[in-house]
């Protein structure tokens, strides 16, 4: 078969839109490439298991899914809990991980149900839900903690008694998983069990389309109607996908945050829905296909023009502002352009599609 | 001693108080293959509905009657319930997914699994998919359908033939299957497909399978049915061996109500001014391809295209209204226009009434008035006020006299000119459709499948309204419809379409079975 580069580089416009810009600023950052390997190692380290999260829906076609957002509020509401225990270390990690998961189930069966009664609006609608959610998650940590919810420590709760402050310190928890064993590979330093958590993802995922539910789920993605007169219960389905998806968007939060050392209580998740599907789209994924190698292209290309563009923009107009500006609008440009192609090629494809049909009756 | 697999005794079905079966009596003997033959419209599908438990029954209030397989009385209620008998069904759309493969989409949801540690705690559907077994069934369902088709490959990128035979092979592998239905299997197929399929269908009912095989090829069904039965407005008129029946008594039948003839025409279109003249005209309207069609239309006349559905007559005036791409010559009143655009069509007052009158002929949610006044104010400018030259505002006594003017003409039955167009039945829906067409006030009109779902009495006064209009108004009309003997009724000419081409042109006063043997084209 001959290589068609035409078709090439119209399927994978976006992540070589990203490299020419990652290629053009990184000479004029002048950032020594062992700084950059470090920068990119610990990015992946910090955010692969969150945006690994959004596949399995994007399998199952709910498209991307804003709801991981209620995933990281409950990873987020169980490390507040383990440190106003004072649980600190790998068993601080592990226990958060475990109080995760029931609240992580229920916000992803009700964002679940939600999204099936708004189907083929998927994104925008868990896009407003996760807001909905983050005024009962305000509500819960503002108010209820403390009166309702028991919280003994003070230096986490605000001077009034009650309420979560703003930053919550995990000082004690800080990178305990990276730093288990790390290893340091011509000078970049190699956190080996953050790493060998996220390839175990990687094959659970795998494996996880092998399964019948996951075949099922792929069904569903592609034509519900077919899947259902098969006798597949569709809407259970869904929920199924959403949930696994949310139990694993509040793992991937607990590891960030660690990573991070501090939980910025009340915006640490409102922006990583956002930034992870804005990696995953970067590596080339759309709204109903993405792989593991998207996810990782994602990261390495998005965070490093996150780490380049500012400096670059200030070499070149000696004002760092307006390098931090770039590099949000840059970013925001590509996905608005990733989303719109996508609906323009969809929108040809179904045309066609069509036309085999009709060509039936 | 017959030992019947299936027996469907007086089945009667009715949709919101319309009779669609009346009493339909059906029995197949294993390895028997029967073809089911009708009219479009004249209950096969609702038969067959029936027998595969399709939702759409039993959300009407079910049916009556008694279904007896292999002797047993079965209710069916849903697909699952015919399944888990036995029964299996292709449709005419494809039910396939189009990602998976071959394989995965024979075994769908039927996968053969094996357990894991992670299963026994969550439950069988974390098993994982025994791919060598699902290959091994799939290579087993595919030799017995007697095809080579590639297991491995996507259905999207498969040709439609194979995606009919991996349908047949998905029925095949249900080890169950006693009765298989096949509702037009070669309708999409090529000549050499469709004869593969023929034989693989014999093939199959030599193993024992009872097949029912709808098909608008008749030369098809002599071909490899062992019964033939012909179902007409919801009644069997002719049950009959194989052997005793040629294509001519089948057509005679499907299409023959008394077969009376028509009263000759009171008016001679004496005239033989061409108004209209389609030369080489192709449209890319997809199942209704129209291909290298040539036919010209007396000023005057109300011309009848009629012909079996999917051979191309709606591509006709969907083509010449710009809504399909088309190619070809349109020469109106000495003039060529140029069919790439509505607009181009409209603006020399030729108008056209859609047959999908929910999607392209209704506003649904606006009120009759912008119903019926919008497009005549967007291609004739009327119905405006004017005001400093420019700036023009929609002139609503006008507009509520039209549509007042339109609701008594036709009697369209609704509560005020403000009504929306959603709330009204079919056959009013129409009505505005054709009055929307009518405020136009225009010299030519297509009207498409006008009389399509709904009521007789409906049917009745709408044939009336354009016979009526074409009187009075001199409008040369062209009628594209399904039912020859709604054509029959109010149309001076009738031109058959088959294949793209037209068939031939007849009056309409020639016997039904000179339309029922052009509608079968040289086929037979």
């Amino acid at each position: 078969m001959k290589f068609n580069l035409k078709k090439f580089l119209a399927d994978n416009s976006v992540p070589i839109m990203f490299i020419i810009i990652c290629i053009i600023c990184i000479p004029l950052s002048g950032f020594s490439t062992s700084y950059l390997l470090n920068e990119i190692v610990t990015r992946i380290v910090r955010n692969a298991f969150l945006i690994l999260s959004l596949l399995i829906p994007i399998m199952a076609g709910m498209g991307l899914n804003f709801g991981m957002t209620l995933g990281a509020m409950a990873g987020e509401i169980a490390l507040i809990f383990t440190s106003d225990w004072q649980i600190w270390g790998i068993p601080g990690v592990v226990l958060a991980m475990i109080l995760s998961i029931p609240i992580s189930i229920l916000l992803g069966t009700l964002c679940g149900n939600l999204l099936n009664k708004s189907r083929g609006r998927e994104m925008i609608t868990s896009y407003i839900i996760s807001f909905f959610i983050n005024g009962i998650y305000q509500l819960v940590v503002l108010y209820m903690m403390g009166p309702i919810i028991p919280i003994i420590h003070q230096s986490i709760k605000l001077p009034r008694g009650y309420g979560i402050r703003n930053t919550v310190s995990l000082l004690n928890l800080r990178q305990s998983i990276d730093n288990l064993i790390s290893i340091n590979i011509l000078g970049v330093k190699v956190p080996v069990v953050s790493f060998l958590i996220i390839i175990a993802l990687c094959l659970f995922i795998v494996w996880f389309t092998k399964t019948k539910l996951g075949q099922d789920m792929r069904a569903v993605g592609q034509n519900m109607e077919v899947a259902r007169a098969a006798g597949i219960n569709v809407e259970r389905t869904r929920v199924l996908s959403i949930i696994m998806s949310t139990v694993l968007a509040g793992f991937g939060m607990i590891l960030y945050l660690q990573n991070m050392g501090n939980i910025a209580t009340y915006s640490s998740h409102s922006q990583i829905g956002m930034f992870c599907i804005a990696a995953l789209l970067v590596g080339g994924a759309t709204v109903d296909k993405a792989s593991i190698g998207n996810v990782f292209l994602g990261v390495i290309l998005f965070h490093l023009m996150f780490i380049v563009a500012p400096k670059a923009g200030t070499v070149i107009t000696g004002d760092s502002m307006i390098g931090e500006y770039f590099r949000v609008f840059i970013s925001y440009g590509v996905i608005t352009l990733a989303l719109v192609m996508y609906e323009a090629k969809k929108h040809k494809k179904k045309k066609m599609a069509e036309g085999d049909d009709n060509e039936k009756q | 001693m017959d030992n019947y697999v299936i027996e469907m005794k007086n089945i009667k079905k009715s949709y919101y108080g319309t009779t669609v079966l009346h009493d339909i009596s059906l029995k197949l003997k294993s390895g028997e293959i029967v073809g089911l033959v009708g009219e479009n419209g004249a209950g096969k599908s609702t038969l067959m509905n029936i027998l595969f438990g399709d939702e759409v029954i039993s959300s009407t209030g079910g049916y009556e009657g008694e279904i007896l397989i292999d002797g047993k009385l079965a209710t069916i209620k849903s697909s699952f319930d015919a399944l888990n008998l036995g029964i299996g069904m292709v449709h005419q759309e494809f039910s396939l997914i189009p990602g998976f493969t071959t394989t995965e989409n024979i075994l769908f949801n039927r996968e053969p699994t094996r357990g894991s540690l992670v299963s026994n705690v969550f439950g069988e559907r974390l098993n994982t998919l025994d791919r060598k077994r699902m290959n091994d069934i799939a290579t087993e369902a595919i030799d017995k359908v007697g095809v080579k088709i590639d297991k491995d490959m996507l259905v999207s990128s498969m040709p439609v033939g194979h995606k009919q035979f991996t349908e047949i092979a998905r029925e095949i592998s249900k080890d169950n299957l006693k009765v298989l239905i096949l509702d037009e299997p070669t309708a999409v197929l090529t000549e050499k497909e469709a004869t593969t399929m023929l034989s693989s269908i014999k093939s199959l009912a030599s193993r024992g399978i009872a097949i029912i095989f709808i098909s608008h090829r008749l030369n098809e069904i002599l071909d490899i049915c062992n019964r033939v039965v012909v179902i007409r407005d919801g009644f069997v008129v002719k049950d009959s061996d194989i052997k005793e029946i040629t294509v001519e008594e089948i057509t005679k039948q499907m299409i023959g109500r008394e077969v009376g003839d028509r009263k000759k025409s009171s008016r001679n279109v004496s005239n033989k001014n061409v108004i209209m003249s389609i030369k080489n005209l192709y449209v890319d309207m997809a199942g209704e391809n129209v291909k290298n069609l040539s036919l010209d239309i007396y000023d005057g006349e109300i011309l009848g295209i009629g012909g079996l559905a999917g051979q191309g007559k709606l591509g006709i005036p969907n083509g010449i209204m710009g809504l399909y791409d088309a190619e070809g010559e349109v020469i109106y009143k000495n003039e060529k226009i140029d069919i790439t655009s509505p607009m181009n069509t409209l603006s020399k007052d030729i108008a056209f009434v859609s047959e999908d009158r929910r999607g392209v002929g209704l506003l649904l949610d606006e009120s009759l008035e912008w119903n019926i006044s919008f497009l005549t104010m967007q291609v004739k400018n009327k119905f405006l006020k004017k005001l400093l030259k420019f700036i023009s505002f929609r002139n609503k006594d006008e507009i509520k006299s039209v549509t007042d003017h339109y609701i008594d003409a036709l009697n369209i039955k609704c509560t005020s000119s403000k009504q929306k167009a959603r709330e009204l039945s079919g056959g009013n829906q129409q009505k505005v459709c054709l009055a929307k067409a009518f405020a136009m006030q225009p010299k030519f009109l297509f009207v498409s499948e006008p009389t399509r779902g709904i009521d007789v009495g409906a049917k009745a006064l709408v044939l009336d309204a354009l016979k009526v209009y074409n009187e009075q108004h001199n409008t040369t009309i062209v009628m594209i419809s399904s039912e020859i003997e709604e054509l029959r009724q109010i149309c001076d000419r009738i031109a058959i379409v088959s294949d793209g081409k037209i068939a031939g042109i007849c009056d309409a006063t020639e016997s039904v079975e000179k339309f029922g043997a052009l509608m079968i084209g040289a086929k037979v």
